[in-house]
């Protein structure tokens, strides 16, 4: 089993991320944490004071929230696809829909269209209203294209 | 035209004003009427795919924000909130490691209300952009102030 499947199942079987973090160290570096809800991955990003872009608002910088959904949508092909390579981003379009608050950011995605060579995600990102619990305000929505390697098994 | 002294504070205050530019180590090269150049050094965490050992696009677009931004603030010749409308990246090429990140964002047309601003990614080479990018920002000035 090639290292990226062995990271999908632990996953999958223990609910253990690491493997996958270790593999792609921008996650890490974030602190992207990823759950999976019935299946579908959901990652979330943990407010930390150096994430602020806008030190007078404050709101977490716009590379942060692009970075994070980028991110969101590559773990989510990862963890989603059987790929044996890490698919590359070919282009990624973000509309920010208001600031973000100094706050955990949460991410889903969708994929729209998956072909043979390449996928099209489609990603959402929102915060908990505050003083609202379960009210959530829209952040960001974003697409990203990305290129996908051989299925895993097939030859080169 | 800039105030006197802007483009000076707009470089000294950068890393208190961006914490999450100051995490990342960026620094601006270049800041004046023309655009802004900035840049940030090779780091192991910036990688996205450790096997093939190449950048995660993640770090490449907050740079690209981060200048863009800036270049938009150049443009307005005075220090104005703004607001990132929206973005957009291609990835011309892959991004390696062991190599700095270099940006050069220029606002090609201010309005009142909104700034356009292209900017391009390199590493050593410049001739070889790893990215290409568009974005525009939206001003808030003061209702009624002039142009």
């Amino acid at each position: 089993m090639n290292d990226l499947g062995e990271a999908r199942r632990a996953v999958k079987e223990r609910g253990d991320f690491r493997l996958l973090r270790e593999r792609v160290p921008y996650s890490a570096f974030l602190d992207v944490q990823v759950s999976l809800d019935q299946g579908v991955p959901r990652c979330r990003l943990p407010f930390r004071p150096s994430l602020i872009g806008n030190y007078v608002l404050p709101s977490l910088h716009g590379g942060v929230v692009a970075g994070f959904m980028e991110n969101a949508a590559l773990l989510h092909l990862l963890l989603i696809l059987d790929e044996s390579k890490v698919p590359k981003g070919i282009d990624f379009s973000i509309d920010y829909l208001r600031s973000a608050n100094a706050a955990d950011l949460h991410a889903r995605c969708e994929v729209a269209r998956q072909g043979r060579r390449v996928a099209q995600v489609q990603i959402r990102c929102w915060q908990d209203e505050p003083g609202h619990p379960g009210r959530t305000r829209e952040v960001a929505l974003a697409r990203a294209h990305f290129l996908l390697g051989n299925p895993a098994g097939e030859p080169e | 035209m800039a105030q006197k002294g802007y483009f000076e504070a707009l470089q000294a205050n950068f890393s208190r004003l961006i914490p999450h530019a100051n995490e990342c180590g960026m620094v601006i090269d270049r800041l004046d009427e023309r655009g802004a150049v900035a840049s940030v050094a090779y780091r192991h965490e910036w990688l996205g795919d450790t096997s093939r050992g190449l950048i995660h696009t993640g770090i490449v677009t907050t740079l690209v924000d981060t200048v863009s931004g800036l270049a938009a603030l150049a443009a307005t010749g005075q220090f104005e909130p703004i607001a990132t409308l929206d973005l957009r990246m291609d990835y011309l090429r892959p991004a390696l490691p062991h190599q700095a990140l270099r940006s050069h964002a220029e606002c090609y047309r201010l309005t009142r209300s909104i700034a356009f601003v292209r900017a391009r990614v390199w590493q050593e080479n410049e001739q070889e952009p790893v990215a290409v990018s568009q974005s525009t920002f939206m001003r808030s000035r003061r209702a009624g102030a002039q142009a």
